[in-house]
């Protein structure tokens, strides 16, 4: 992909998904997240990069609240979704988490058939209501998840005797089928050979037409190559947020620059 | 190829240096080790097997004495009225044996009740029970299948020499030769006696009569309250400590405890079981189930004896199932309970069936905690009346029954006790048996 088209690529940031005020996260006494504020647009792809240990898989993890899950972990600030602060008391973590779905870093399919790791999410939120429908959201999601044609003739086989790409684009049908409004990725591809991050990037494309989807990358050129929007993130700081096509070819903060000519991180 | 030079090894590959040989060496030294471990374990085993099937299988056998007894009425009537009643009966079977010795051709000068010795006191009650289950064969000369007495079935088993009977009272070298004789003929033998797997105890005179049966039906109740208390409640607690607890000072003293509470002497445990289950529970609340002897006590002690290892292996389980599974789970909006239930306990389920099947077992071996709360031997000597008598009937366990005829002098209970064990192992590999099994059970459905 070349410098022009990644200038050229405009963003339509109508509407604003989720925002985040003045967040703070903190794993007992280290200071994880410092001050973080993004608005995050819907039906975009946002990257989040930086070196490792920078905060970027801990801030995305606090969009779905995943990090209630450690004991240790603390967050401040507000983050809304929708203009709804997830954080607030009333909340419900469970309710959030299916309308913010993710995909983790490492493929991790549940050890049951392809068609009840897709079928899971439905049917724990009651999405169908009998068996026909349920077969209806598991292909469609599986197709969505641009494995359907893979895997269409053995819907019954385990779900871990796929390979590492198949699995990965499982979960990720699995992280659709229960039809949320913003798709997390942690590292999604970080496992996967190239032709396997090929498929997944150009899933993550597609996606982008129903979806926010927010992506945590190492990888800069998976980032200008599927992002609209980037988000540099050092020492726990977001140094620097704007469209993908601007951070890559024009960054204002040095150190996104030093960053991304590969001079730290 | 080029015409290039080859270059010279600096040390050759095809010789050994000295620090290799040594790494060799060591490494041949070890595995010698581990091979003679694992030999000296094999041969014990192997002398533990022998032994106990040298020294039990005889237990499964009986002497047993056919004769014909004439059930008649005056003498029964004469005997009913009496204090002794099986003595009386006793006599009369005694004078059978003279009269079928007549019958046969073997001379004695013996006076029948010294010749009475030569069966089991045993005797008596066998010929009352059935003349008085049977009245219209009053008068009726029946044949009786009787058992002889630990003494003679000591003789047919090698066990009772007739040097050995120099000084004992019981039996002379003389009842010895009636033995050979009455053997000869056909009327004495031993035989197969499955009373020893399905009777009940006797008293230490008759060791010839003791059954292992009752023990089993109690030990068999006691697993039954182990497995439905402390599977559920080990499997619960395990899940709260391991994935809900908060993790703080007071979750890490419950730890500790419990895993201490995996090494306290089992003895603790049935002084336990008597101070809170019998003398609180039966006595101080008045509950009628909770009474000495009773099967129910005991697996109560059984329960809390189990539950340590139970919550230890399903603890282990829980953890051996990697985070990425609960964090799918919840990814997909499933709650905490949901991703455990749904997800994590299938998988850690084969550990768990591995703790448990442990626990019984160690349960099914344990002796002391059931000696404390009255569940001995002796006291194993009727059947319970019906399924839920026998939770409160008192009754023993098997290791209690084993451990009760082994301290018992007679060499013919030491010799049920190795049988015993026989019967103790065959339901210890059967529990094993059912571990593996529903281990690859669970473990096919991934």
């Amino acid at each position: 992909m070349n410098q022009m088209s990644l200038i050229d690529r405009a963003v339509d940031m109508t509407h604003i998904k989720i925002a985040a005020r003045g967040v703070n996260v903190y794993y007992g006494d280290s200071h994880a997240i410092k001050d973080v504020n993004v608005e995050i647009a819907d039906k975009t792809v946002t990257a989040f990069i930086g070196p490792s240990g920078c905060g970027k898989s801990t801030f995305l993890r606090c969009l779905n609240r995943m990090n209630d899950t450690i004991d240790i972990c603390r967050v401040t600030g507000d983050i809304l979704l929708d203009n709804e602060d997830i954080y607030d008391k009333r909340v419900d973590p469970v309710q959030l988490r299916a309308k913010v779905g993710m995909v983790f870093q490492k493929p991790n399919p549940f050890p049951k058939s392809i068609y009840d790791n897709v079928a899971y999410g439905p049917r724990i939120h009651g999405l169908a209501k009998n068996k026909a429908e349920l077969d209806e959201i598991v292909e469609k999601a599986l197709r969505r998840g641009a494995i359907w044609n893979e895997v269409k003739d053995r819907l019954h086989a385990p779900g871990t005797g796929l390979s590492g790409g198949q699995q990965q684009r499982l979960c990720i049908a699995r992280a659709v089928a229960t039809e949320p409004e913003v798709l997390l990725m942690d590292e999604p591809c970080s496992a996967l050979d190239p032709i396997a991050t090929a498929q997944v990037e150009e899933l993550i494309d597609e996606l982008r037409q129903d979806y926010s989807v927010i992506i945590v990358t190492h990888s800069m050129q998976q980032a200008a190559r599927v992002s609209q929007k980037t988000a540099f993130f050092h020492l726990g700081n977001l140094v620097e947020y704007g469209d993908t096509g601007q951070i890559f070819t024009n960054p204002r903060d040095p150190r996104t620059e030093s960053y991304i000519s590969g001079r730290i991180g | 190829m080029t015409d290039a030079p080859v270059s010279k090894p600096k040390s050759s590959l095809l010789v050994q240096d000295a620090r290799t040989k040594r790494r060799n060496a060591s490494e041949a030294r070890f595995k010698i080790y581990g091979l003679a471990a694992i030999g000296i374990g094999c041969a014990f085993l192997l002398t533990l097997l022998t032994a106990i099937l040298f020294n039990g299988v005889p237990a499964f056998k009986q002497t047993f004495v056919t004769l014909s007894v004439t059930l008649d009425p005056a003498a029964i009537e004469d005997a009913e009225n009496s204090t002794l009643k099986t003595a009386k009966y006793k006599a009369m079977v005694s004078e059978a044996l003279l009269a079928e010795l007549t019958e046969v051709g073997i001379q004695t000068d013996m006076d029948p009740t010294k010749l009475g010795d030569m069966l089991s006191s045993a005797t008596g009650d066998q010929i009352r029970t059935y003349a008085l289950a049977h009245p219209e064969q009053m008068g009726q000369t029946v044949e009786f299948t009787v058992l002889g007495s630990s003494r003679v079935d000591g003789y047919m088993k090698g066990r009772v020499t007739r040097e050995a009977l120099a000084n004992d009272k019981n039996l002379d070298a003389e009842h010895l030769d009636i033995v050979d004789q009455l053997a000869a003929a056909g009327k004495l033998s031993l035989k197969f006696n499955p009373a020893f797997i399905f009777g009940s105890d006797a008293s230490e005179k008759r060791p010839e009569q003791a059954g292992l049966g009752v023990s089993v039906v109690g030990s068999f109740i006691m697993m039954l309250v182990v497995l439905f208390l402390s599977l559920p409640i080990g499997v619960a607690a395990s899940i709260y400590l391991e994935e809900f607890a908060p993790k703080s000072r007071l979750t890490d003293l419950i730890e500790v405890n419990i895993s201490n509470l995996a090494a306290v002497p089992s003895i603790v445990f049935g002084i336990l079981g008597v101070a809170v289950f019998i003398q609180f529970g039966g006595g101080s609340l008045g509950i009628d189930a909770l009474r000495k002897s009773a099967p129910l006590v005991g697996g109560l002690v059984l329960t809390l004896m189990t539950l340590p290892t139970i919550i230890i292996s399903t603890r282990a389980a829980l953890k051996a199932v990697p985070p990425s599974i609960r964090e799918a789970a919840l990814g997909v909006g499933a709650s905490r309970m949901q991703a455990v239930f749904h997800h994590v306990l299938p998988l850690a389920a084969p550990g768990i069936l591995t703790g448990t099947i442990i626990g019984l077992a160690q349960a099914l071996g344990e002796t002391a905690p059931l000696l404390l709360i009255g569940m001995v031997g002796f006291v194993a000597t009727n059947y319970p009346s019906g399924f839920f008598d026998a939770f409160t009937a008192p009754n023993s366990a098997m290791p209690a029954q084993i451990y009760e005829w082994a301290k018992r002098a007679d060499p013919a209970f030491y010799e049920r006790a190795w049988g015993g064990i026989i019967i103790l192992l065959v339901f210890l590999l059967a529990l094993n048996i059912i571990a593996v099994i529903l281990r690859s059970r669970f473990e096919r459905r991934w």
